[in-house]
């Protein structure tokens, strides 16, 4: 049989385009599945790895680094900054409120919670974010994001948490589904010079060693922020840990709080849901 | 070798020493460092620049400063060089991405 | 200002068993800041304990310590309810001490 040159020529962009409008019919995202593919991929990939151990990060994959920080935790170096940040969290601003006036319940117990999706804003907003503005509202400087103050009160309230599983929500608002698909991308997607996505280390290679260090797990990675590192001979919070990353892939960070790194933390911190609170941790 | 292939060779080591011999003015340095400047504004505008961009053209830029243009033609080219680099990553990583995705 | 000691006395048996974290910065003199200013040495150069008044280790300490360093021993010879006192003397004469039951 023959067909003209031209007919056979349309039949095949038709097939072409046939797939690409199909496409997005059949990926629609699904953050329950996601989660769930997620999850069983680390468990399979450790099976000897208790669900509830992937929150301690290196720690559940190296048995010598387990048992040092097993003595270490007796008297932990983030003690320090978690006793600051329950001083300053407890201290009022200069107009009298205080931060727990800022959060539900007080602002004790509800780490697992954030971030959260905001639908008057339409935005993301994570508990570094919401600490700063809250500042704000009450006429306080806002914290540098990275460091000290805001890793001191964000242990605080991690602390007050600790326990409780990861209980992020996503509402049925297509802008949540939304940043929740823009956090997935960012976190898959290679940058900087080296070419690393994050999932490069904390999906292919955890357990493994870079340089001196032992790769975390992405899943849980979020659940023990803050940290005190050993190597930044200090806390550090989720804004320091991505920025940093970034840096160390050789890729200009953007801005702590930028639209990306709330998506990124929304999308993370929902695929680790039901994994307990552990921060702050301490990592080498 | 082919002759084609030895013919490719030697022009190319007559362009470089070409190249080599002249040196370069202010003029050729603004025009290295305006494409560099461009291709790492796109680069921003992908959210994607690289640390090693930024560092080539605080290079050329010292460089010129100091009077030095071969070396800050240098630099502007190979920042634009990255800063392509990171364009092509950022715009491939758009599709490329979900194959690293668990599913 | 909370005291820049942590320490827990626990009585095991004959032995006490004794763990102190405390709150320095142990600046070595080796390291600049992010003007490229030498941030000058600052450490802990004398680490006592003393049990009910008597002296049961003693660390002369210098740069190559960590930062917030964390000490750990034993002694035999202590018994529940008794003091402990821990201090510290740094190279530019700052001071702090606690004491603590021995539990």
């Amino acid at each position: 049989m023959r067909i003209h040159p031209a007919l056979s020529f349309l039949a095949a962009v038709l097939a072409l385009v046939a797939p690409a409008v199909a496409a997005p019919a059949a990926e629609k995202p699904d953050p329950a599945a996601d989660a769930k593919a997620f999850q069983d991929f680390f468990r399979k990939k450790f099976p000897q790895v208790k669900f509830e151990d992937f929150v301690n990060g290196p720690y559940s994959m190296n048995e010598d680094m387990r048992k040092q920080w097993e003595e270490k935790e007796q008297f932990p170096p983030y003690e320090f900054a978690l006793e600051a940040g329950k001083e300053m969290f407890e201290k009022p601003f200069k107009n009298g409120k205080t931060y727990a006036d800022c959060f539900a319940n007080g602002g004790i117990g509800i780490r697992q919670t954030y971030p959260y999706f905001d639908d008057k804003e339409g935005k993301v907003v994570t508990l570094e974010l919401a600490l700063n503005r809250c500042r704000e509202a009450n006429g306080e400087a806002p914290y540098s994001y990275v460091k000290d103050e805001m890793a001191a009160l964000t242990a605080y309230m991690a602390y007050t948490s600790r326990g409780k599983p990861f209980d992020i929500k996503i509402p049925d608002d297509p802008r949540a589904l939304e940043a929740y698909e823009r956090g997935k991308e960012y976190f898959y997607t290679r940058r900087g010079q080296l070419n690393f996505s994050c999932a490069s280390c904390h999906v292919q290679n955890p357990g493994e060693r870079i340089r001196a260090e032992i790769l975390a797990p992405a899943l849980g990675i979020l659940n023990a922020m803050p940290i005190y590192r050993s190597e930044w001979s200090g806390m550090g919070t989720i804004s320091r840990r991505f920025t940093t990353c970034n840096s160390q892939i050789r890729g200009v960070p953007l801005e702590p709080q930028s639209e990306e790194y709330r998506d990124l933390e929304y999308y993370l911190s929902y695929v680790s849901n039901g994994l307990p609170i552990s921060g702050p941790g301490a990592r080498p | 070798m082919s002759a084609a292939m030895k013919a490719i060779i030697v022009t190319a080591i007559l362009l470089a020493a070409g190249s080599a011999a002249c040196a370069s003015s202010e003029a050729d340095f603004k025009t290295a460092f305006a494409a560099a400047d461009a291709a790492e504004k796109e680069a921003g505008r992908l959210r994607n620049q690289w640390t090693t961009t930024e560092a080539a053209l605080a290079t050329a830029k010292k460089a010129a400063e100091a009077g030095n243009f071969d070396e800050a033609v240098k630099s502007a080219q190979d920042a634009e060089a990255l800063a392509k680099a990171s364009i092509f990553q950022a715009t491939s990583e758009k599709q490329r991405w979900k194959a690293m995705e668990i599913r | 200002m909370a005291s820049s000691i942590r320490v827990r006395a626990i009585q095991n048996g004959d032995v006490t068993d004794v763990q102190t974290l405390i709150q320095h910065p142990m600046d070595t003199g080796l390291i600049k800041d992010a003007k490229g200013e030498l941030i000058p040495a600052h450490f802990i150069q004398q680490l006592t304990f003393e049990h009910n008044g008597k002296t049961v280790f003693l660390a002369d300490w210098g740069t190559a310590v960590s930062k917030d360093p964390y000490v750990k021993f034993a002694f035999k010879g202590g018994a529940k309810g008794d003091d402990l006192k821990v201090s510290w003397v740094d190279n530019k004469g700052a001071t702090d001490s606690l004491t603590a039951k021995i539990q």
